[in-house]
């Protein structure tokens, strides 16, 4: 049987949605797919653009890539528009002249954005925001322009003026409403938002009916209004709606509706059944839904149609979480209270911003809708009771009245399995709870697994609700105890040694733990003494605790001796350190190696030769490079403006200023930063915890990313910082993650696991949501203040220098090493049985040095 | 026979909680020290790793019992009896050991 064929017009976010589902069908081999696209490339998250002025580039918003679909056999053409459709003998064909049959076809044609008829509406500098290419020439303009207006207060047309703002442009926003947003919020939310968004220096203008666009006298355009005034602008961007893509349809006779939208029906047919339209371009009991996850649902209602199913679409709810400016905004059903015999409670607080509108239903027992500025925490929860039409536990106001103890949150139990929590990705309670069930049982498992959270992120709260219900209802014990001699998290533990000032672990085991500890307890123990008093980690009480590497500080290899890296910050090293560091490795026959940290590693020191080698790099001027501590790795740099013929700044510089800052520092688990001097981006920074890059405005900062075992990349955490603004904020960020950390959590899971993600992060960072700053710039700069190189306070020490013999009782070596050389060194000699527990997994850390 | 006994070191040249090596019998033998002034001997050879490391390891209350942890792959020696918890067939020697007047003695 030959296979159907099926056209995919249009690959947007829902379009490449319809091909996902398609591919993970159970069916698909019995289908062949082609997709066809407008603009240059393939699918990338629209939903998610404006992160690109804030420095994502246009590949790291890919949906999806050729491999993908190469891989699927799925064919592809790109910057093809259809043009011609003959649905009695089912053919498209393209502006290129290409034609194509097919069995099904999907218009997903998606929508363009509305610019109302006003003269002068064509001009340069009179733009739109909806494609990669529109933010390019918004960019291009910018460069041109001082002053920006977004004609539209909407939703879209917000993300618009944030991403003028970002682009340093003076920004206004003109509304033909008497509010903003006026389709989500009421006119409290309406004023509230206003007030913060005007608190940011952006212009709000609404009720301006723009009459024309003539030559401007301080700038470039005047906008001239109905109601007599004007407003002065280098470029204005159009944001006032959008409108379905329905020219196809319309011109090949598929029922369109009478304002525009290709007419379907509940399986996502158009008027020819064979034809489905699915997103933005259609029209659903008279509705175009602007938000991708009613596509999503539309998407997966056409594929299961077309393979035999009998999914329905049955409409969606358009409640929405966003942040705007800065502003946190949401609004759930019915917040305009249209419905009849509603009622409505109120909240507003303009001391903090807030404001909170509950409406309920007429008995006051249900939630038909909410609106809530500045704090949404409430959203999860009341989304969920007016989805599942759940009675309101106790009174309704408590609902949105600031938290205190024992106000009544809605059970997760309380919803059914077939609830759903994320609508981006349409996960709902029952597919968490089997997630866990098939062994994720931390939020990042859940993300991978589920694809929950992962796209706008405001279910992360709910997620991990069900995610807990979940775990508890299997009976596992949510323990995140540090092991079995400390009943507290490592968090907790943290806060107890900082509050109650304990600077050794008998103190600390006798008054909060049991039993003598153990090999996870003790280093675990001596990192968050060393983060908090950052004393010396061989001191009397300190030793018993400091693992492996950190007792003789070097990194043990897989025969009993050790690797030596002395601190090469930034990987800058003169000639004449790098003579006395060839003299030492020739003296003491160390096969020696780069690391990728950019420093040099000397392998196979034995024990008792330590010190001796550690007293000659002291005098040549250097210090211990921390490579053996759950510390500040390296700072990696690339050369920089200083000679670099691309460099916006002086990476270098600052790497060293860096590193020569932070080192030493105890962390959870290891940390490695870069600094790159252009967006060429040599040193790898968004490979690394912590990743800086110059633009030709500052520091561009990103965070948590990791190379390793499962490579992250790092988030972009902020744009354009001065020096200072850099310092502090890393400052801010690595306290943060000490005191927060799990032990031997990198960054990056750090990160995946915590509620509220990146805007938590910098809520926390650059907002002082927590109101702790204060606190953590303080405790870092104890951490440098009592910085001291343990190696030269060791060798300093006769007492310590005792433990640096292979016997207590004789001046014997280890005679049990064997070594053979290779390329002109001696290496270790490999022991087949060790190789085979490498290859069991059953390794430890310990040969891995940066 | 009487057991022989041979001094080591001072007992003030252990650190509570920490080990060390002594050669004995040209054998490598790793002493330890608990924070009761307790003293510990085992080899000093790790047979998982294959490298003689035991004395440099930490020392860990695996559910009740003393034990060391290799500083190699991590598995528990038991400082009284030598015995491998993860591994037993990877289990290594206990020698005798005591203090006497101020020093530790392996027999």
């Amino acid at each position: 049987m030959s296979k159907q064929k099926i056209v995919v017009v249009g690959n947007g976010m829902v379009g490449h949605k319809f091909i996902e589902n398609m591919i993970e069908h159970p069916d698909y081999d019995q289908y062949e797919v082609i997709t066809f696209s407008e603009e240059p490339r393939l699918a990338y998250d629209r939903v998610q653009l404006s992160y690109y002025f804030a420095g994502k580039t246009a590949e790291e918003l890919m949906l999806t890539s050729p491999d993908y679909y190469d891989e699927h056999g799925v064919r592809y053409i790109v910057k093809d528009k259809v043009i011609s459709l003959d649905t009695a003998n089912n053919k498209i064909v393209t502006e290129s002249g290409r034609e194509e049959s097919y069995d099904q076809l999907i218009l997903a044609t998606g929508s363009y954005p509305f610019v109302p008829p006003i003269p002068g509406k064509d001009q340069d500098h009179c733009l739109v925001y909806r494609t990669i290419e529109d933010l390019e020439a918004i960019t291009a303009s910018a460069k041109e322009s001082k002053v920006g207006v977004v004609v539209g207060g909407g939703l879209l047309g917000l993300e618009a003026a944030n991403a003028l703002k970002n682009l340093g442009l003076e920004t206004h926003v003109v509304e033909f409403a008497p509010r903003l947003m006026a389709v989500q919020l009421d006119e409290g939310g309406g004023d509230v938002l206003r007030a913060k968004i005007e608190a940011l220096d952006v212009g709000v203008h609404t009720e301006k009916n723009t009459k024309e666009i003539v030559a401007g006298e301080t700038c470039r355009y005047r906008m001239n209004f109905a109601d007599g005034t004007f407003l002065e602008t280098d470029m204005i961007l159009f944001s006032a709606g959008i409108r379905p893509q329905d020219e196809l349809a319309r011109q090949f006779d598929i029922e369109i509706g009478p304002r525009g939208g290709i007419v379907i029906n509940n399986q996502c047919q158009t008027s020819i059944p064979n034809v489905y339209a699915v997103g933005e371009c259609a029209l659903w009991d008279n509705k175009i839904y602007g938000l991708v996850a009613p596509g999503y649902q539309m998407a997966k209602v056409a594929v299961d149609h077309i393979t035999g199913g009998n999914l329905a679409f049955e409409g969606a709810d358009m409640s929405t979480k966003l942040k705007l400016l800065g502003v946190d905004v949401a609004s759930i059903g019915d917040a305009q209270a249209r419905t009849p015999g509603c009622l409505s409670y109120t909240y507003s607080n303009s001391h903090d911003g807030v404001y909170k509108r509950l409406i309920v239903s007429e008995d006051n027992t249900k939630v038909l809708g909410a609106v809530l500025i500045g704090d949404v925490d409430a959203y999860g929860n009341l989304l969920q009771m007016m989805l599942g039409d759940i009675a309101i536990p106790g009174s309704p106001e408590a609902l949105i009245l600031p938290s205190v103890d024992g106000a009544p949150a809605l059970g997760v139990d309380a919803l059914p399995d077939s609830a759903q929590i994320c609508s981006c990705h349409d996960v709902s309670k029952g597919d968490i709870f089997e997630a866990v069930k098939g062994g994720c049982t931390d939020l990042a498992g859940i993300k991978s697994c589920t694809k929950a959270v992962t796209g706008c992120g405001g279910c992360a709260a709910m997620t991990t609700q069900v995610m807990n219900a979940a775990l508890t209802e299997m009976g596992v014990e949510v323990n995140n105890n540090l092991c079995d001699h400390f009943e507290y998290t490592r968090q907790e533990v943290f806060d107890i040694i900082r509050t109650k000032k304990i600077k050794t672990f008998d103190e600390l085991l006798a008054g909060y733990g049991s039993g003598k500890g153990c090999e996870i307890c003790k280093p675990a123990v001596g990192s968050m003494l060393a983060t908090q008093w950052n004393e010396y980690i061989l001191s009397d009480d300190n030793i018993q605790l400091q693992d492996t590497n950190d007792i003789f500080l070097a990194n043990m290899q897989k025969d009993g001796t050790y690797s030596v890296v002395p601190r090469m910050a930034a990987g800058e090293v003169t000639p004449d350190q790098l003579i006395a560091l060839g003299e030492i490795g020739k003296e003491f026959n160390l096969y020696t190696k780069l690391t990728g940290g950019q420093r040099i590693d000397f392998f196979g020191a034995q024990l008792h030769q330590l010190p001796i080698i550690w007293e000659k790099l002291i005098a040549a001027g250097f210090e211990t490079g921390h490579a053996y501590g759950k510390s500040l790795r390296t700072v990696k740099s690339c050369v920089g403006s200083t000679w670099c013929r691309y460099g916006m700044l002086d990476s270098v510089s600052m790497a060293v200023l860096l590193e020569m800052r932070y080192k030493g520092m105890r962390t959870p688990h290891k940390v490695k930063m870069a600094v790159s001097g252009c967006t060429r981006e040599c040193a790898e920074a968004q490979s690394k915890d912590v990743g800086v890059i110059a633009t030709d405005k500052g520091w561009n900062l990103y965070l948590c990313g990791n190379g390793g075992m499962k490579p992250r990349h790092a988030d972009l955490f902020a744009t354009d910082l001065d020096d200072e603004t850099l310092i502090k904020y890393v400052d801010r960020f690595y306290m943060f993650y000490c005191h927060t950390a799990d032990r031997l959590q990198r960054t990056s899971v750090w990160m995946d696991n915590m509620e509220g993600g990146l805007d938590y992060l910098k809520s926390v960072i650059i907002e002082d949501k927590l109101g702790i700053c204060e606190d953590l710039e303080a405790d870092m700069a104890r951490i440098i203040d009592n910085y001291e190189c343990e190696w030269k306070k060791t060798i300093n020490s006769k007492e310590r220098l005792k433990r640096f013999a292979h016997f207590i009782n004789s001046d014997a070596t280890d005679d049990t090493l064997a070594y053979v050389a290779e390329r002109g060194q001696e290496r270790a000699r490999i022991d087949m049985d060790a190789r085979a527990k490498i290859a069991k997994g059953d390794v430890i850390e310990t040969v891995e040095v940066v | 026979m009487s057991q022989v006994w041979n001094d080591i070191c001072d007992l003030s040249d252990l650190v509570k909680n920490t080990g060390v090596c002594a050669l004995h019998n040209g054998e490598q033998v790793a002493v330890f020290l608990d924070d009761e002034s307790n003293v510990y001997a085992i080899s000093n050879y790790d047979p998982c790793g294959n490298a003689y490391v035991l004395s440099r390891g930490l020392i860990a209350d695996f559910k009740g019992k003393l034990t060391v942890a290799s500083p190699l792959y991590k598995q528990h020696f038991d400082l009284t009896t030598g015995e491998c918890i993860e591994e037993p067939e990877n289990s290594v020697k206990a020698y005798p050991v005591r203090v006497e007047a101020g020093k530790v003695q392996l027999g």
